[in-house]
């Protein structure tokens, strides 16, 4: 059927212009349509008629399309900026919007920097609602693009007047350690909470969750990036300004905490507008740092198994291992934002399984030695957060571990894995939310 | 006869599944099967089938290779997990429900298809 062949090529030009439809499923449409045009030729159609009935009976491309859009949103979503003028996809927003919001975080801040009074120091109180002066901005600006009505508005406001609520009303003593813990979870909190008006309200679908984890790590890509540059900026303006007797610290001590907060919303903006740009920047890291993390736990697997943990333990040692397991969660979700699920186990997964399970060892060490000796350490608010966070932790990764071992083995699928990540993710928001409401009144604000 | 549309689509998650557990198949396969077990009375449009084939594969009811049998072409086939048998055992007890509930209550109005409501 000589005569057909442009005509299949033609379709399936066509074909390939849908932004959610990927080269294997073009193939296997192809495939499909090859099947039916030989069946019908076979019964006595002749090439022409035959093509002309498979393609009709295929179904017309536009609902096709749209009918694969909807199953592969991830796919979709990195399509959306690369929109060719035929395809009406979601407007990316001009960036004065995003500048806006970016410059009312970094208003915000310096107000707040001018009532605190600009000392050496700054203020306990100015810490604890650190997260609440740049948050809001970021989940503003993400209402405003998914054009929230007026019940989502209120809804995504909730999570964020009841924090302002609980941080200033608890009576926080001096130096309070509960404080500076409530510092440090409540941004986690209010990421979360972001989540909301960027998943347009559909927090259960575990698509869109996958899309949250997905514009996280990008995000964080993103603002590292501008710091590395704002840094740059800053280190030349002060060595500029120095000769010409300007107190160059003045000058930053205004400019670094203003960019800093402004910076969140422009790295969010950058994401959402840029994505393709830091989309093929994830895979890269993780298949760089993937194998160096694997050997760099494996060897410190093997040395404390061997030498024991007599050492040099002390007891911060759990927040050490609290950030290890951050770091190795971030690779995780990473390489599982990155990889395409309908692919079958490769030698990367081994690689990531070995770097999880030298991490979850030596973290069960670590936990072993702490809880034996918690007794004469003594429970503080500091111990008793650094260890809800190992235990939460611990779970994640031995829950992904275990059903990694069972895919890689073929007895599960990956995107079992990808599920067991995104209905983990409200544990941590409610561990967050629990060091920062319920803690500091069990430790009577101390 | 024509089916209605949305009932077309609620009936193809179940009828996929329950095609596969007769054994692995690929897109082209499964319709005809469908064809044949509906007597042509159930007319899909071929290329939704695949949307819904990747639906069942990312949620964990089916996996999926792609092999080259000797002397044929290159293809895609799908093949039922257990999740994916569960998830079938649930729908079927759900449809014998519905049909069940469906055969009653024209049997009480008094014009029921002879056939219908015995499941």
């Amino acid at each position: 059927m000589g005569e057909v062949e442009p005509r299949i090529a033609e379709w399936r030009a066509y074909v390939e212009q849908a932004p959610a439809v990927d080269g294997h499923d073009v193939e296997e449409l192809e495939t499909h349509l090859r099947d039916q045009i030989a069946e019908l030729t076979a019964a006595g159609l002749t090439a022409d008629e035959a093509f002309l009935v498979a393609v009709k009976r295929m179904g017309d491309l536009d609902s096709l399309s749209r009918e694969f859009a909807r199953e592969h949103s991830g796919r979709l979503w990195k399509q959306l900026v690369l929109s060719g003028d035929d395809e009406p996809a979601r407007a990316v927003g001009g960036w004065v919007e995003p500048l806006l919001f970016a410059l009312g975080a970094a208003v915000t801040v310096q107000i707040v920097r001018l009532l605190a009074g600009v000392p050496d120091e700054p203020p306990a109180w100015l810490l604890r609602n650190l997260g609440l002066f740049v948050l809001p901005f970021l989940a503003g600006y993400f209402a405003r693009r998914r054009q929230l009505g007026t019940g989502d508005l209120l809804r995504t406001a909730v999570p964020f007047v009841l924090a302002a609520l609980v941080v200033n009303l608890y009576p926080f003593r001096r130096d309070s350690v509960t404080g500076l813990l409530v510092a440090l979870h409540l941004p986690v909190v209010l990421w979360f909470a972001v989540s909301y008006p960027y998943m347009d309200t559909t927090v259960r679908s575990h698509e869109r969750r996958m899309d949250f984890v997905r514009f996280t790590g990008e995000w964080l890509i993103y603002y590292a990036l501008l710091a590395l540059g704002g840094g740059v900026l800053m280190g030349l303006t002060a060595a500029i300004l120095e000769p010409a007797g300007i107190d160059a610290e003045r000058v930053l001590e205004w400019v670094l905490p203003s960019g800093a907060a402004g910076a969140v919303i422009v790295a969010a903006w950058l994401v959402e507008s840029k994505q393709h740009v830091v989309e093929n920047m994830a895979p890269v890291l993780t298949m760089l740092f993937t194998p160096l993390f694997a050997l760099m736990l494996t060897v410190a697997a093997v040395t404390y198994v061997v030498s024991g943990l007599a050492g040099g333990f002390d007891r911060d040692l759990i927040g050490v291992f609290d950030a290890l397991l951050v770091v190795v969660l971030g690779l995780v979700l990473y390489a599982m934002s990155a990889r395409d699920p309908a692919q079958p186990a490769g030698p990367m997964d081994r690689v990531q399984l070995l770097a999880v399970a030298a991490a979850l060892v030596l973290d069960v060490m670590v936990l072993g030695a702490m809880v034996a000796r918690i007794g004469d350490l003594g429970v503080t608010p500091n111990r008793v957060a650094a260890l809800g966070l190992n235990l939460v932790l611990l779970v994640n990764l031995a829950g992904a571990a275990w059903l990694s071992v069972r895919f890689l083995t073929g007895r599960a699928t990956f995107p079992r894995l990808e599920r067991w990540q995104t209905a983990y993710l409200p544990v941590f928001a409610v561990w967050a939310a629990t060091v920062v409401v319920v803690l500091p009144p069990l430790f009577s604000f101390t | 006869m024509h089916i209605d549309k949305d009932l077309v689509a609620a009936s193809a998650t179940p009828l996929v599944l329950a095609i596969l557990t007769e054994g692995e198949s690929y897109g082209y396969a499964i319709l005809k099967r469908v064809r044949e077990l509906s007597g042509g009375e159930l007319e899909w449009t071929d290329g939704m089938l695949y949307p819904l084939l990747h639906r069942l594969l990312r949620l964990g009811y089916v996996t999926t290779e792609w092999r080259t049998p000797s002397g044929e072409r290159r293809r895609r086939y799908y093949a039922i997990t257990d999740d994916g048998r569960a998830a079938l055992a649930e729908q079927q007890r759900q449809w014998m429900t519905v049909a069940r509930t469906l055969g009653d209550a024209w049997r009480d109005a008094g014009w029921l298809p002879t056939a219908f409501g015995e499941a």
